[in-house]
């Protein structure tokens, strides 16, 4: 079995349109969550968001590109451009035809599907754009980064509602791992931030008017994000060799279904998720300093969350520090997990802990370490990033320092 | 002939729980009649829907939503205040 190491990261999202934005802060615990601006949003009673701003879609892409790319598109080709610039990484014809792409998305092209649904729908037209097809569908973003860069190996998007980026980053990690490809960019994207995409979050009746307070007692459930983030996967002799920069290891993986309900989590399949994380990564409970949450705000999430965490790691529970860096940059469904790793690789590599902003009452139901409101500085040797998704999916990722 | 608030509710909960509305004792809480919480947030959305009203009801804290659920009674007087508001 290889060595899988990260060697670089891009992201864009509601704190930044670049990863040492994103950080800054995660850092400062300044929340992107904002009053969200779009078409028909006063006929929605959810009206709070964690919207990409101040974003320019042609300072990135000239018109031919803008007709294929959903915004989810565009926002994982940002990401990718970024953490190949920042792997430094080439790709010759050997390396690029086993180089691949898995990006994890729930929703895909929604924002094309609202629009288009609104033209022949509402407006009552019978003639759409050639290209709807081809933008919507939710592997267009996975596919994208491989024609723009030339990745001919495992290329793929995976769809696992709100664990789809770890999903996505799980199975790269393992097609390195295995020896079937060198190089690998994982990650996730979303942008369901339109009326019909949050007029279908309204209701189920878990999300948040004001603001998302994971672990909180007086928490009133989520708050949607948009964006993506991207990352280089490498086998680590091959990073070596070429002198990279190494910024994080990923040690282990491990995924499970509830097989319970289609909503409500479940203690055990968390749980089952995390523990094979740690066995997959040969670490003990008490290795484990850091814990970035699924921590989604609403009541059921984060009691059972809390649950599992004591369940696996019993007295060790105590000392770890736990946070939901979603109260920040929202919940990114699809691309949650991979704007989440970037905090993760803060912790492994900078020593700073982003907290859970927003808190401002204990809940005897998680009387873990939250990390409240301010970031800590704090060395850590390994961590975990949970996620999961409506449907019961659990998807744990265990990283190291490098 | 109208149909009562208190009917329609009764009916459209019944309805839910999967129950026949003689099995339903309005002073019973809901999760005794087995509705579990997709199905109170079903519920709720086909009061809204039949009474043309919005229902103040989070799934995150049901039981601390402005919209009282503690039993079947409470829930037709909750939809009674707010049909009248709406009417009014």
């Amino acid at each position: 079995m290889k060595r899988v190491v990260i060697t670089g990261q891009g992201t864009i999202n509601a704190l930044g349109h670049d990863v040492a934005t994103t950080l800054d802060a995660m850092r400062a615990g300044r929340s992107g969550i904002g009053p969200l601006e779009f078409r028909d949003v006063e006929r929605l009673s959810i009206r709070v968001g964690a919207q990409v701003r101040d974003y320019r879609p042609e300072d990135h892409f000239n018109r031919q590109q803008l007709g294929l790319y959903d915004r989810f598109t565009q926002f994982a080709m940002i990401a990718a451009r970024q953490a190949l610039t920042s792997s430094g990484i080439a790709f010759d014809e050997e390396l690029a035809r086993e180089a691949g792409v898995v990006i994890g998305t729930a929703g895909g092209g929604l924002l094309t599907q609202d629009e288009n649904y609104r033209a022949v729908y509402e407006a009552g037209k019978n003639r759409v754009h050639p290209l709807v097809v081809p933008r919507l569908m939710n592997n267009a973003a996975a596919s994208h980064i491989s024609m723009s860069w030339g990745l001919q190996g495992p290329c793929y998007s995976v769809a696992t509602a709100c664990a789809s980026s770890n999903h996505a980053m799980g199975q790269a990690f393992q097609l390195v791992r295995s020896g079937a490809s060198r190089v690998m960019l994982a990650g996730g994207a979303e942008s369901m931030l339109c009326f019909g995409g949050i007029k279908a979050w309204e209701g189920l009746r878990v999300m948040s008017k004001d603001a998302c307070r994971p672990f909180s007692a007086d928490r009133n459930g989520m708050v949607q994000g948009e964006g993506a983030a991207v990352f280089v996967f490498e086998e680590y002799e091959h990073a070596r060799a070429r002198g990279a920069e190494i910024l994080a290891e990923i040690l282990g993986f491990s995924m499970s279904s509830d097989a319970s309900d289609i909503v409500m989590p479940s203690r055990k399949g968390a749980a089952a998720a995390m523990s094979g994380a740690l066995r997959d990564a040969r670490l003990a409970p008490e290795d484990i300093g850091y814990i970035n949450a699924h921590g989604t705000g609403t009541a059921a999430n984060d009691r059972t969350e809390c649950a599992a965490i004591m369940d696996v790691f019993g007295d060790n529970a105590g000392k770890l520090m736990i946070s939901s860096t979603k109260s920040m940059h929202g919940h990114l469904i699809g691309g949650t997990g991979a704007v989440e790793l970037l905090a993760c690789i803060m912790a492994l590599r900078e020593g700073v802990i982003a907290p859970t902003v927003g808190y401002r009452e204990a809940d005897p139901d998680c009387p873990l370490d939250v990390v409240p409101n301010a970031a800590r500085e704090a060395r850590v040797n390994a961590v975990l990033s949970n996620a999961f998704a409506f449907g019961g999916l659990n998807a744990v990722l265990a990283l190291g320092r490098s | 002939m109208t149909v009562s608030v208190r009917d329609r509710v009764l009916d459209i909960i019944a309805q839910q729980a999967v129950l026949e509305v003689s099995d339903i004792d309005p002073e019973m809480p809901l999760q005794d009649l087995g509705l579990d919480s997709l199905g109170l947030v079903e519920a709720v959305f086909a009061l809204e829907e039949a009474f043309d009203i919005e229902i103040p009801f989070n799934a995150n804290e049901p039981e601390n939503s402005s919209f009282d659920i503690s039993s079947v009674n409470a829930v037709i007087k909750a939809v009674e205040t707010l049909v009248a508001a709406r009417t009014a």
